[in-house]
């Protein structure tokens, strides 16, 4: 094979699992009428938002070398900060602001942690899983949040962008007016993830941040040979990620309509099975945005579609765990012919 | 050649550089003069001295005494990063790659062309091209990914990295250790041409007789000092081992009495892919067999299939005469073969276990009663050899990763040793360790073969097939093509088969 050809498939692979995916739900003939329609799609996005935010924040941190137990957590705690001030009467931007805020201190703290004290990420975040989970439930008093649901953050998660009235304009073609449709019936926190995806992908590939993010995850000597700052530069990749698991919570407290202390149990395996999906190595140094975010999208349809075919969660977890092995094994030989 | 001179201002200046980690005087009076565009050879055994010395001129460590000045300016780097910014870089041994990254990413590690935290990939590209073009390497690719590319190539994109920063002085830590004799050669012209543009090179290598033909001053340290400098073209390769080692060493490679006796191994056109693509050989009991050839040609394949430890799809491997079959590495201990990886740090030893962990742990078994392991047995074995080889430790607990490079391959060889084999396996068994600890191991393989056993060692040190082997056979694209007595071949003629020029 020609190396752009296999450039292209190496690319490809986690776009085409997900084609994969959505084609073998659509066969069944009693899932016709229910998986592959606008609202289901609707549904399946809505459903990736927050694992898909926080796959970009966990891409960073694997990317590094890194891993993040700590997720679920995080995103449960920031929940309930969230909902404890919409309680009090604050405005969106100000609620926005300190999810954002104490996700990144919780990663703060993790980042601090496993650059300062030399501990392996995995033993940190086992036990700051453990501490963010704690603290939620301590702010919360042991129970869920509850707020007056009219407030601004609710409708990111569950209220149309805009809608279309009756057919559209006249001269419109049908098929657009139906796209448009479809797109304006996705909720404001389908576009935030959008507009973080581009970001951080950006982030990643073009900016010295994001060289040096691959380079401490390919080789930790080397980058600090060559000068970065390796310290500095862990406790940020945690920091900034944390702030995505903020909005993550906040986007998870939109959704659920109040600040729930035990959501997000075990959140943390789809989202780093997200980001291996999506062609990221756990050794570091390999790994893309777009990448995650169709690995979230993957992770999603398969819940979904099990859902739709009347599968029990137990098989569900059972399916994922079987896919997320093959998508490694796959990605391995894909590797492994992009080596030799 | 360069000219020396009392007026001319050196490059770098060292003297009386002294350091020590506790109880342990590391460098007790190091002085070190490097004229500006001069090629410098700083040799010593490992322990004399060098790796702290470099240390502390790329900033790692800092002196306890002494002054250091970067041509008139004193001299006090604060860690490497700084080092590099005052004008000293330095080339390590082991290549420092982000392998996931291309060529051009690598080369810029660190110093990226950008502008508020956004890469000008222009900026960068040109950057990286006018690094390799001052090596004459323009033709790199620099958007494939550093993994792709060759040792040779991967150490040009570190020494391109290294020129970023406009040094004055560059130092190299053996920097052929993994080269073949082709990549030497071109990696020589590159340092030349550096050389040529006024950058002062010191250039640390085992390989004295590569020394004497690069460079034009050498220094020699031992226990820590200063023992001597000159001209290198004054000086006889004798002198400097004699400086080096404190005493004459003689016969390096010496040759001991062999009896070829009976068929122990015969490989009958074996393949492997993808490397190995053909090859036969027959070794009888006594003899020491070479194998030469480039890096990559597929002399390590092959010792790895007749261990088991690759498939082989076509030809056998047969043992005293009966076809060994498939099997497994383990197996292959039963069968008194024994294994010496190349890679020493990866493949061949546990870094973070002790000796004695080591050296049994082919034949942990024996030591131990209903799987308990007799703690004591297995020490007094490791400490028998540990006394026999000179093993340098404080006894057979200590890590292997707190030994020197030559040490770590006396703990792996012994483990061969130790075990009843009858057929020696050994690639590369000397690379990166000092004279000393060579001559040692040269003399175990010339006593193995003289009590009757069959060694196969895969080298790319000339000299030392040459001294060493009885047959030698040289590896060419995956085929070992050529198989003669020693006395049929010389230096320029393995060379002649291995890069395939006739």
């Amino acid at each position: 094979m020609n190396p752009p050809l296999k450039r292209l498939l190496t690319k490809l692979g986690p776009f085409l699992g997900l084609i994969l995916v959505v084609a073998l739900f659509s066969l069944p003939a009693e899932m016709r009428e229910v998986f592959p329609t606008y609202g289901n799609f609707r549904f399946i996005f809505i459903q990736t938002v927050i694992v898909a935010v926080s796959a970009l924040g966990m891409t960073l941190i694997i990317v590094s070398g890194g891993i993040d137990l700590s997720v679920g957590s995080s995103i449960a705690l920031t929940s309930v900060v969230g909902a404890s001030l919409i309680q009090r009467g604050w405005g969106p931007a100000g609620v926005l602001l300190v999810c954002v805020l104490s996700g990144g201190i919780v990663g703060l703290v993790n980042g601090v942690a496993i650059a300062g004290l030399r501990v392996i990420p995995f033993i940190i975040t086992l036990g700051t899983l453990g501490i963010a989970r704690g603290s939620a439930k301590r702010l919360a008093g042991n129970q869920t949040v509850n707020y007056d649901r009219s407030a601004g953050i609710n409708t990111w998660m569950n209220t149309p962008t805009f809608s279309i009235a009756g057919d559209g304009p006249a001269w419109m073609p049908d098929f657009l007016v139906r796209f448009l449709q479809f797109v304006g019936s996705l909720p404001v926190g389908v576009w935030i993830a959008v507009v973080l995806a581009v970001m951080t992908s950006l982030l990643l590939r073009r900016t010295v941040f994001g060289r040096h993010v691959f380079a401490l995850g390919s080789n930790e000597t080397t980058a600090r040979l060559c000068g970065i700052p390796t310290t500095r530069l862990k406790v940020m990749i945690y920091a900034l990620a944390g702030g995505f698991f903020g909005i993550a919570g906040l986007l998870q407290l939109s959704r659920l309509g109040q600040g729930d202390p035990t959501a997000a149990v075990g959140l943390e395996l789809d989202i780093i099975a997200a980001v291996i999906i999506g062609g990221a190595s756990l050794s570091g140094g390999v790994g893309t945005i777009l990448g995650s975010i169709i690995g979230a999208l993957i992770m999603a349809v398969l819940r979904n579609g099990s859902q739709q075919m009347g599968w029990g969660t137990e098989l569900q977890e059972i399916i994922i765990g079987v896919v997320i092995i093959v998508a490694v094994f796959l990605d391995r030989l894909r590797q492994g012919k992009a080596n030799s | 050649m360069t000219q020396h001179s009392d007026r001319i201002t050196p490059a770098l200046r060292l003297s009386g550089i002294q350091k020590s980690f506790g109880a342990t005087r590391a460098l007790k009076s190091v002085s070190l003069e490097i004229a500006p565009g001069e090629i410098h050879a700083l040799i010593g055994e490992n322990g004399a001295g060098k790796s702290t010395l470099m240390k502390i001129l790329s900033g790692a460590h800092t002196a306890d005494a002494g002054t250091m000045a970067l041509g008139e300016q004193p001299y006090l780097p604060t860690d490497p990063n700084d080092a590099r910014r005052k004008g000293v870089a330095m080339i390590y041994q082991e290549l420092n790659l982000a392998l996931h990254l291309t060529a051009q990413e690598n080369i810029l590690l660190g110093a990226e062309s950008a502008h508020l935290g956004w890469i000008d990939r222009r900026a960068a590209r040109e950057r990286a091209q006018a690094a390799l073009a001052q090596l004459g390497h323009e033709t790199l690719d620099l958007d494939r990914r550093a993994g792709e590319f060759t040792i040779a190539e991967q150490q040009i994109i570190e020494i391109a990295r290294a020129l970023l920063m406009q040094p004055k002085v560059l130092i190299m830590d053996e920097p052929t250790s993994s080269l073949t004799q082709a990549d030497t050669e071109k990696l020589f012209a590159t340092i030349l041409r550096l050389r040529d543009r006024g950058v002062s090179v010191i250039y640390i290598s085992h390989f004295l007789e590569e020394c004497r033909r690069l460079c034009d001053r050498y220094t020699v340290l031992k226990d820590g000092e200063t023992v001597g400098t000159g001209v290198m073209k004054d000086a006889t390769l004798d002198q400097i081992v004699t400086l080096m080692t404190g005493r004459e060493v003689k016969d390096l490679y010496p040759r001991t009495r062999r009896e070829p006796g009976a068929v122990v191994l015969e490989v009958k056109t074996v393949a492997s892919p993808p490397r190995l693509k053909r090859a036969s050989l027959t070794l009888r009991a006594g003899e020491i067999f070479g194998l030469a050839g480039l890096i990559g040609a597929g002399r390590t394949d092959l010792l790895r299939a007749v261990f088991a430890l690759d498939k082989l799809t076509a030809g056998e491997v047969c043992l005293v005469g009966a076809p060994a079959g498939k099997a497994q590495p383990r197996t292959r201990w039963r069968q008194g073969l024994g294994f010496l990886s190349e890679n020493r740090k990866e493949e061949g030893l546990m870094l973070n276990q002790s000796i004695a962990d080591n050296l049994t742990l082919t034949k942990m078994e024996t030591f131990g009663r209903l799987g308990w392991i007799s703690a004591s047995r297995q020490h007094g074995v490791a400490q028998r050899w540990v006394e026999t080889l000179r093993v340098k430790c404080r006894d057979a607990t200590q890590l292997i990763s707190q030994l020197s490079g030559g040490n770590q391959q006396k703990v792996a060889l012994a483990r061969l040793l130790e075990h009843p084999s009858r057929l020696f396996l050994l690639d590369e068994p000397t690379r990166g360790i000092d004279v000393g600890s060579k001559a040692q191991i040269y003399e175990l393989i010339g006593e193995l073969a003289a009590s009757g056993k069959a060694v196969v060692l895969v080298s790319s040190y000339l000299p030392e097939l040459l001294g060493l082997c009885d047959t030698i056979g040289v590896m060419t694209r995956g085929e070992l093509t050529a198989v003669r007595p020693r006395a049929e071949w010389t230096e320029a003629e393995i060379m002649r088969v291995a890069t395939g020029s006739t």
